[in-house]
């Protein structure tokens, strides 16, 4: 039994790694139909932005964080004016390998400025550590938990209060009629692209804190998409909801089956399964719009 | 084109050993991509796991070979067929789903065919990789570097002229009107069901064949010759050559093979000049931008560039074609 929970709890703490990742995907789908590869490099590119701006630059942990927010507002925003502004109204394909590139470019200069190894900065954040009877609470759990709680409220806050919230809701809704009422699309667009690499960026640097930062958190990314298509694609909520179900269901699943198998390493294809089985079962995800369209 | 041809099948006569490598890797990539080009170019159904077809046609022939001794000519026939199954296995989703989300199935399936061949481990020797005998046919060793190259440039003929002319029978028109509207296509009386399968069958077994030939080109069989991103570059080569177009695939596994060997032997002036680690990125960044630029400027790819200076010249001193 000790083992069945410490398994469920480790696999909480990958789901909600996985929600960070889908959480910003999802914003930027919502707004602007764009399927966001890249939010896995947004998250690496925020551990090592979090490792240059407390280690070598030895600043206090509030201005690191308000260092890290700035660069990845400038990212966001370069990347949607350089590479997405001009891919608006382009077929999906373009779209997609677009956002990859994006993918390979951020990685390729992570791994010259940072040279891809690994990179810790242990102790420098404040971590939570519990214990619960024999089961160990990793305090990647405690810490994506509060960050993606503290993200989703704020989001929350932002869609319902304030004016650009409205237009992000607006332009998910219809692109057209929020164009002849006189909102400016791009801005919106601008805006999820910031707002998808803050997330990114801030979720990189309490990961980099917790575990170090390395190109591994990039490829996490590609096992968040079945997150995101468990969850539905345009449900914060769905994201957060299915990040922990397949956390915690790979963590299980690999822990009693990988000693049944010859190769073992479940662990990293568990998602594409479930990938496979959304898709193939329930297109639109747990919490998803569903998309009617008779061929 | 005569003379193309003529020139490529002459090479070996006066190329270096270094370039034979790089023409007859070229080929392979060549196989693969024009049946990439079948499925997504003609019949607009975007897949992310050719690399993993190719594993299967690749794995398949390296079995049959090493294990059971099977001759080459025997074997490379099965592999396609094994990986035009499996295509149409993985295919099946694409009857339900479109764009992003079978973006995201033929990931999956790039992954699951790896871990399955990590699996079976007994037969495929998981990540240990397998010995493949060299390759014979008719008597005919092919193992040096030459005769290799030769059969590559054969296939490479073969695949085109076949990918060319797929595309002018009744099942590559079917595949045009599915990628241009697919509602359309149905109510034309087109069977969305068959000829979806169908492009992933016949895209999957050119990715078999050139899983294949690579295999037998190392006389090893390993997970890491069919990594992920080798999916992404192959989608890279179409959007670079222009999707859609024989010729196109062609341009493109040129062009971006050509910017791999750039980076090859600039990477180790940089790596000296900036920083060690600046070699590994460079190839990174580069094909990451020149599928940017690509997508930005020249979305229809060489290809179009290539028409557009064709008419330049054929009209020449005009600049339209005078209607009459």
């Amino acid at each position: 039994m000790t083992f069945f929970l410490q398994l469920v709890v480790t696999g909480f703490a990958q789901g909600m790694v996985y929600a960070l990742i889908a959480i910003g995907f999802v914003i930027i789908l919502k707004c602007s139909e764009v399927f966001n590869i890249a939010q896995g490099h947004f998250v690496l590119i925020g551990g090592y932005l979090g490792y240059t701006f407390l280690v070598p630059l030895g600043l206090p942990i509030w201005a690191a964080l308000l260092a890290a927010i700035a660069v990845a507002i400038a990212m966001g925003l370069l990347i949607e004016r350089l590479m997405l502004r001009p891919m608006v109204g382009q077929p999906v394909l373009a779209v997609v390998m677009m956002t990859i590139a994006l993918a390979t470019v951020l990685g390729g200069l992570a791994t010259l400025l940072w040279g891809a190894e690994y990179k810790a900065y242990h102790g420098l954040l404040p971590t939570i550590t519990m214990k619960v009877g024999e089961i160990s609470i990793p305090s990647e759990s405690v810490i994506g938990l509060i960050v993606s709680v503290i993200c989703v409220v704020l989001l929350m806050l932002l869609f319902r209060y304030t004016k650009i919230g409205l237009a992000m809701r607006a332009t998910a809704e219809d692109l057209q009629v929020v164009q002849s009422v006189g909102i400016k699309a791009t801005t919106v667009y601008a805006a999820s692209w910031v707002i998808a690499s803050v997330v990114g960026v801030i979720g990189g640097i309490l990961l980099g804190g917790v575990s170090g930062a390395n190109m591994d958190l990039a490829l996490i990314g590609l096992k968040a998409f079945a997150v995101v298509l468990l969850g539905g694609v345009n449900s914060i909520g769905g994201a957060i909801v299915a990040g922990i179900i397949l956390g915690m269901l790979e963590n299980v699943a690999a822990g009693y089956l990988d000693p049944l198998l010859p190769g073992g390493g479940l662990a990293q294809v568990f998602p594409f399964f479930v990938m496979i089985i959304v898709l193939v079962f329930r297109p639109h995800g747990l919490f998803g719009l569903a998309h009617i369209e008779r061929v | 084109m005569a003379a193309l041809l003529v020139f490529l099948f002459a090479c070996p006569l006066f190329l270096s050993d270094r370039m034979l490598t790089i023409l007859t890797t070229m080929g392979i990539a060549v196989v693969s991509v024009h049946g990439l080009n079948i499925l997504t170019g003609y019949c607009g159904q975007i897949s992310i796991g050719h690399s993993g077809f190719m594993a299967v046609g690749g794995y398949t022939s390296a079995i049959l070979c090493a294990k059971l001794g099977w001759p080459f000519w025997a074997a490379l026939p099965c592999a396609a067929l094994a990986a035009g199954m499996a295509g149409l296995l993985f295919g099946l989703p694409s009857l339900k789903i479109k764009g992003f989300y079978l973006i995201m199935a033929t990931i999956a399936a790039q992954f699951i065919i790896i871990w399955i061949i990590i699996q079976l481990r007994s037969i495929t020797g998981g990540t240990d990789g397998l010995l493949v005998p060299k390759p014979v046919i008719g008597g005919i060793s092919l193992s040096s570097k030459t005769n290799y190259y030769y059969l590559v440039m054969v296939f490479v003929v073969l695949a085109t002229i076949t990918a060319h002319n797929i595309i002018r029978t009744r099942a590559g028109r079917a595949f045009i009107a599915i990628r241009d509207n697919e509602l359309a296509a149905e109510v034309m009386g087109v069977s969305l069901w068959s000829y979806k399968l169908q492009a992933f069958f016949i895209g999957c077994i050119y990715a078999g064949v050139a899983g294949s030939l690579l295999i037998h080109y190392v006389r090893f069989a390993s997970i890491e010759q069919f990594p992920f991103w080798d999916s992404v570059w192959y989608l890279g080569m179409l959007i670079v050559g222009g999707m859609g177009s024989t010729a196109g695939a062609i341009f493109g596994v040129v062009a971006l093979k050509l910017l791999d060997e750039l980076v090859t032997v600039a990477g180790p002036i940089l790596a000296a000049a900036v920083a060690p680690q600046a070699a590994a990125s460079l190839a990174l960044i580069t094909h990451g931008l020149v599928i940017i630029i690509f997508l930005i400027f020249e979305p229809r790819g060489l290809h179009h560039r290539w028409e557009m200076i064709k008419t330049y010249f054929r009209l020449w001193p005009f600049s339209h074609q005078e209607i009459e």
